[in-house]
């Protein structure tokens, strides 16, 4: 059994979480031509090495972000959301507010 | 023939005859480079040195001919898919495979023992009849079939109505086939080299240079390269080999797993799946029962075999057929599965204008091997995209065209 630490629920058999997909900032669709919407919508990094992506704590519905090795599968590090969004704004705003 | 085969087992010291001779120093400059050694690479330099004459070719192999992706899949061949594309695609594919042990004067063990999938719920029948219709249209033979067809195809499958989720009907595809997967990169490799192709192994393409929006040339741990032309046929390393040319691709990559039993006396003839839960069964000519399902949850380059997935597949493969209860498993193994949104794959032109991909293979790209030698290399001889890879094209993405082909895998993901 692999094991997954979730920052709500402590550390979980792997097969209760659900895979989320990378972490990309989403940019801000007011500024954004359709090639660049389609390239955050559709394009991945896919690295081979730690990469930050989104997962799902499926029993309590709980996202949250890991940093994870794609290579050797070693899970680096598990922490909340609100690590990288600290308000309810897209980061554009944020950066103009900035 | 038979002289020479009388000679061989009457001879004492078994003769080994190599299939090619492996090149041996690197040139300075190629006409064209393939990056990647499996069966779509040999497939695409076979076509190109055979039929359009383009001889002064590289095959660059990180590792050795078809121990990627080529080795690691379950040898499934059918055309049973459902987008016009990928039906019109994939059936042209299957009866080049069924040419294939003539054309290459070698067999690769083509074996058309038909594919079943079976439906354990009204929503599947809906979707299957769907299917057969979109198949019958394109000139496929594929078709619903009833409960009592079924239990005739396949005598020992279980087909209680006790059981988790009863079969309720099935989609029969009788162009479905099996081939030895190995065969089908050697034939290539063994065709192209004679032909004056150099297949370079334990060569890694560690750059590729570009100037003005061309590739100049590539840098391997054996040296440069120059080239008029780049194929990239690296299926599960698709999205790092096209990074180092600059061009962002829409993959994850997820293995896929799958096992084997040891051999027993012959008693499946087609090949079984099952979407609801998530198998698929077939048989070897050696008697080995072959068991492969979905991808794993979550993308990963690593080719691990997990605990997991030899569980939930010899659980959903018993379910099917009980006295497999009693087999013994021989191995278990993964590949690295290019995954695309739409589970089509990329082909064709890219942003580097001598650049070509052939990549997103995810679970079908064995089948597809060899329409792919056939179009990539016509791509690449006249610099005009065949229509039937048209489709496939990575500028969909940017368009929002996707090819949604809910046909594309046996066992659902």
């Amino acid at each position: 059994m692999k094991l997954l630490t979730c920052p709500l629920n402590g550390p979980r058999n792997i097969s209760e979480f659900t895979y989320g997909g990378e972490f990309h900032l989403m940019p801000d669709q007011n500024k954004t031509d359709a090639r660049q919407w389609a390239e955050y919508v559709f394009f991945h990094d896919n690295a081979a090495g730690v990469v930050t992506e989104w997962w799902c704590h499926t029993a309590s519905t709980f996202w949250f972000l890991a940093e994870r090795n794609t290579i050797t599968d070693q899970v680096i590090r598990t922490f909340e959301a609100s690590e990288v969004f600290s308000q309810r704004k897209a980061r554009s705003v944020i950066e103009d507010q900035a | 023939m038979p002289f020479g085969l009388l000679k061989y087992g009457l001879s004492t010291d078994y003769p080994a005859k190599h299939h090619f001779t492996p090149a041996t120093e690197l040139k300075k400059h190629y006409d064209v480079v393939i990056i990647g050694g499996g069966g779509h690479g040999t497939a695409i330099a076979y076509n190109l040195a055979k039929y359009h004459g383009i001889t002064n070719i590289a095959i660059l192999e990180k590792n050795y001919l078809g121990g990627g992706n080529t080795a690691r899949n379950t040898a499934v061949i059918r055309s049973n898919y459902l987008t016009e594309a990928g039906v019109n695609f994939y059936s042209e594919s299957v009866k080049l495979f069924n040419n294939l042990s003539n054309e290459f004067n070698y067999n690769v063990m083509m074996e058309n023992r038909g594919q079943l999938t079976l439906a354990h719920s009204d929503a599947a029948i809906r979707s299957f009849r769907w299917r057969a219709e979109v198949n019958q249209h394109l000139g496929v033979r594929s078709e619903l079939v009833d409960r009592q067809t079924i239990a005739e195809l396949v005598p020992n499958l279980n087909m209680s109505e006790d059981s988790r989720f009863p079969i309720m009907a099935g989609l029969w595809h009788e162009d479905g086939a099996t081939a030895r997967h190995d065969a089908v990169a050697w034939g290539y490799a063994k065709g192209a080299c004679e032909r004056g192709v150099e297949l370079h192994q334990l060569t890694e393409v560690e750059d590729i240079e570009i100037t003005q929006g061309r590739v100049s040339a590539v840098k391997t741990n054996r040296g440069r390269v120059e080239c008029g032309a780049v194929v990239q046929a690296v299926a599960g390393a698709s999205s790092i080999v096209a990074k180092k040319a600059g061009i962002p691709l829409p993959i994850h990559c997820y293995p896929l797993q799958a096992m084997v039993t040891q051999p027993y006396k012959p008693v499946l003839t087609p090949h079984v799946s099952s979407p609801q839960v998530h198998v698929y069964v077939h048989q070897t000519s050696r008697g080995e029962f072959v068991i492969g399902g979905g991808s794993d949850p979550y993308p990963l380059y690593h080719t691990r075999a997990t605990l997991e997935q030899r569980e939930s597949l010899s659980a959903a493969a018993m379910e099917l057929f009980p006295f497999l209860a009693q087999a013994r498993l021989l191995r278990q193994w993964a590949g690295t599965t290019d995954m695309t949104p739409d589970y089509s794959p990329i082909m064709g032109l890219s942003p580097v204008e001598n650049y070509y991909l052939d990549a997103g293979w995810g679970t079908w790209g064995f089948k597809a091997t060899p329409i792919c030698g056939v179009t990539m290399a016509e791509l690449v001889a006249t610099k005009k995209v065949p229509d039937l890879i048209k489709p496939f094209e990575l500028e969909r993405f940017y368009r929002f065209e996707q090819i949604n082909e809910a046909g594309a895998t046996a066992a659902s993901h």
